[in-house]
């Protein structure tokens, strides 16, 4: 037995370690995963090239429309997205959310600016400009954190917006969580966003974010997850926490989800499929912090664990 | 030669068979490779007619690429194709043609020879050979940089160019920002590390074509420039370079062809920012890299407008090659060209 699935590469390391643990533990079946990202995810999962998808900006609902026999959404894991910056001998930035919608609008401009002072009270803060670095390839992660800021900043809502390749007013472009990585490295002064395991095994800087409540957070596996379990899961499962209003959450933090069709043609595919998500949602979670991935909060792993068994 | 000579006489028919398989085979996979071509314009063509018709000729003109806004028009793209692939051009000729003439007058070769005298091993069996083979060698080093990846060049922009021209950067910009090639600060990739690093990616390019075009400069011009006294310089000057300048324009033309369409490592050094300035610390984009950026995640409907930029690069690229075949043919239709 043979599962094909593609979709967003944000999931990748942890998709792939439940299906490599899956596929030794079942010796019958054979998972491949390529991560061709979220938009090609969907796109191969409506023409129903792959036996399931994967999405970090979930599927629009007339895409879902387009989908025979119906589509399955499931949250199976989620993650936070960090601010990763290159300040010599600053190591604990806080930064208010005036001041980072400030920086990715491109109008707070120097490090020593008065609304990043205010939030860093005794920092050393350089008067150099800010480089900032942003995604240049289109990606969900990118959609996730301009949610975000068009959440926090009517500015931000109305030009950039939300879009998960948008037209950035400000900074360098990279390729990649690697890309902005390297260029956050090498350049001082700079300042990107990037995944959280990303920035955990590479061990960057990561700036304590100013919440809905006031409060400034670490990007933590418990903070992050703090974030999503304020999400509220309708019947599709397809919720996002853009502004979380729990006060000891991280704010930037979402879901991924994987594509399942709710009629599969063949039934005993559809059963290893199954068989392979009840694995994800519950011993599969126990992977999730190493590598860097929120585990999913019982009452929504609960709630998607029923909804598995849609998919026939 | 005497018709019944025993060694000539006419081809079997297996031979004739195999002669005109061999032809037809020759034939088929040429035609082949003009119909991939085709095939592949006209598929990229096809594709982008729906956002040829919506975006027209503004796609080409307008400065703002906005999916939220569903605005997509691509002039700092081409802005940045072309100012980045002639600049890395203008610094990739001097070098490569100068590293062409150092090669084809085999000045490693005298060096080596020179310093060989000095121990009295010029002539000795083994060491003998030493000149030639430490010329053998230099080519084969500046031929292997052709055979380096692209991405490996980005990577080693990033963390090798960019950090190495960072200070020069942010002095000349500190002292000479009046100047509009120093207009802006380098933040980190830009204009500038993308050009260095495309100028040694045309390097090996137009140093081989260079150097086989002025090593077939015929020896007699040389001898005869020699022998009205002129100094070695002033042949290689006067005589060596403009006989052998056709194949040396041809090598820079398909290096010219070679830096437009480069991808990878632009995409990770330019810094893919929409944004036209003449500034060289800038950051820019360019075509290749926002084909590169945005296809893997794109929707159907962007896959079209992409497809327009595709067309626009390929136009641009065909333009080149035409325009260089053009001169090319003008130019060595000189008498003494260097079709040796």
């Amino acid at each position: 037995m043979r599962l094909q699935g593609a979709g967003a590469s944000f999931p990748f390391p942890i998709y792939s370690k439940w299906f490599k643990v899956y596929s030794v533990a079942h010796q019958n079946v054979q998972i491949d995963y390529q991560s061709v990202g979220s938009g090609a995810g969907v796109k191969n999962f409506i023409d129903k090239t792959v036996d399931f998808g994967a999405s970090d900006m979930a599927m629009k609902p007339e895409e879902i429309a387009r989908v025979q026999g119906g589509a399955q959404l499931l949250p199976l894991t989620a993650g936070n997205i960090v601010l990763t910056y290159n300040v010599p001998g600053l190591t604990d930035l806080k930064l208010s959310r005036e001041a980072y919608a400030g920086i990715f609008l491109g109008k707070v401009k120097k490090w020593n600016d008065p609304a990043i002072a205010k939030a860093n009270p005794g920092a050393k803060l350089p008067g150099s400009a800010i480089n900032v670095v942003v995604r240049a390839d289109a990606s969900g992660t990118t959609f996730v954190f301009t949610q975000h800021l068009s959440a926090i900043s009517k500015e931000f809502a109305a030009s950039p917006g939300t879009n998960d390749m948008p037209a950035w007013p400000v900074g360098t472009r990279s390729k990649g969580n690697e890309g902005v990585t390297a260029s956050v490295q090498t350049t001082p002064g700079a300042i990107g966003y990037i995944e959280f395991g990303y920035a955990m095994t590479q061990k960057m800087p990561m700036a304590q974010l100013e919440n809905k409540s006031g409060n400034f957070i670490a990007p933590s596996t418990a903070s992050g997850q703090a974030a999503i379990a304020s999400a509220n899961l309708p019947d599709n499962l397809i919720a996002w926490v853009p502004d979380p209003p729990v006060k000891d959450a991280y704010p930037i933090a979402t879901f991924t989800w994987l594509l399942c069709y709710k009629k599969n043609s063949d039934p005993k595919k559809a059963e290893v499929l199954r068989n392979l998500l009840l694995y994800c949602l519950t011993d599969g979670q126990k992977e999730s912090e190493a590598l860097g991935y929120l585990p999913l909060p019982d009452a929504v792993a609960t709630k998607v664990k029923a909804a598995v068994e849609n998919v026939q | 030669m005497p018709a019944d000579n025993q060694i000539s006489r006419p081809p079997s028919r297996i031979q004739t068979a195999t002669d005109t398989a061999f032809r037809a085979l020759c034939q088929g996979f040429a035609w082949l490779a003009l119909l991939i071509a085709v095939f592949i314009v006209l598929k990229i063509i096809i594709a982008a007619l729906p956002a040829v018709r919506q975006y027209g000729l503004g796609f080409l003109t307008g400065r703002l690429w906005d999916p939220h806004k569903k605005v997509y028009s691509i002039l700092p793209e081409i802005w940045g194709t072309l100012y980045s692939s002639v600049l890395a051009l203008i610094l990739g000729t001097a070098f490569g043609v100068a590293a062409a003439v150092f090669l084809a007058e085999g000045f490693v070769a005298d060096y080596v020879f020179a310093l060989l005298k000095i121990f009295k091993l010029q002539f000795h069996p083994f060491w003998g050979k030493l000149p030639k083979q430490m010329d053998n060698l230099l080519r084969n080093l500046i031929e292997l940089l052709a055979a380096i990846p692209s991405v490996v060049y980005g990577l080693w922009g990033l963390f090798v160019v960019i950090p190495l021209v960072r200070p020069a950067c942010h002095w000349l910009h500190a002292k000479m920002g009046w100047v509009p090639l120093f207009g802006t600060d380098l933040s980190g990739p830009g204009m500038l590390p993308a050009v260095i690093v495309l100028s040694i990616m045309s390097l090996p390019t137009i140093t081989a074509i260079g150097r086989g075009a002025l090593v077939g400069v015929p020896s007699r011009l040389r001898m005869a420039a020699y022998g009205l006294g002129a100094t070695r310089w002033e042949t290689i000057l006067a005589v060596t370079i403009p006989t052998a300048s056709p194949g040396i324009f041809g090598g820079v033309v398909l290096a010219f062809g070679r830096a437009l369409g480069e991808t990878m490592a632009l995409a990770m050094l330019v810094g893919n920012a929409n944004v036209i300035s003449a500034s060289l610390f800038s950051p820019a984009n360019t075509l290749a890299s926002l084909l590169a950026n945005a296809f893997p995640e794109a929707s159907p409907k962007d896959v079209g407008v992409l497809m327009y930029a595709a067309t626009a690069l390929l136009a641009i690229t065909l333009l080149v090659n035409a325009a260089g075949a053009y001169i090319l043919e003008r130019t060595s239709s000189d008498p003494e060209g260097s079709k040796a």
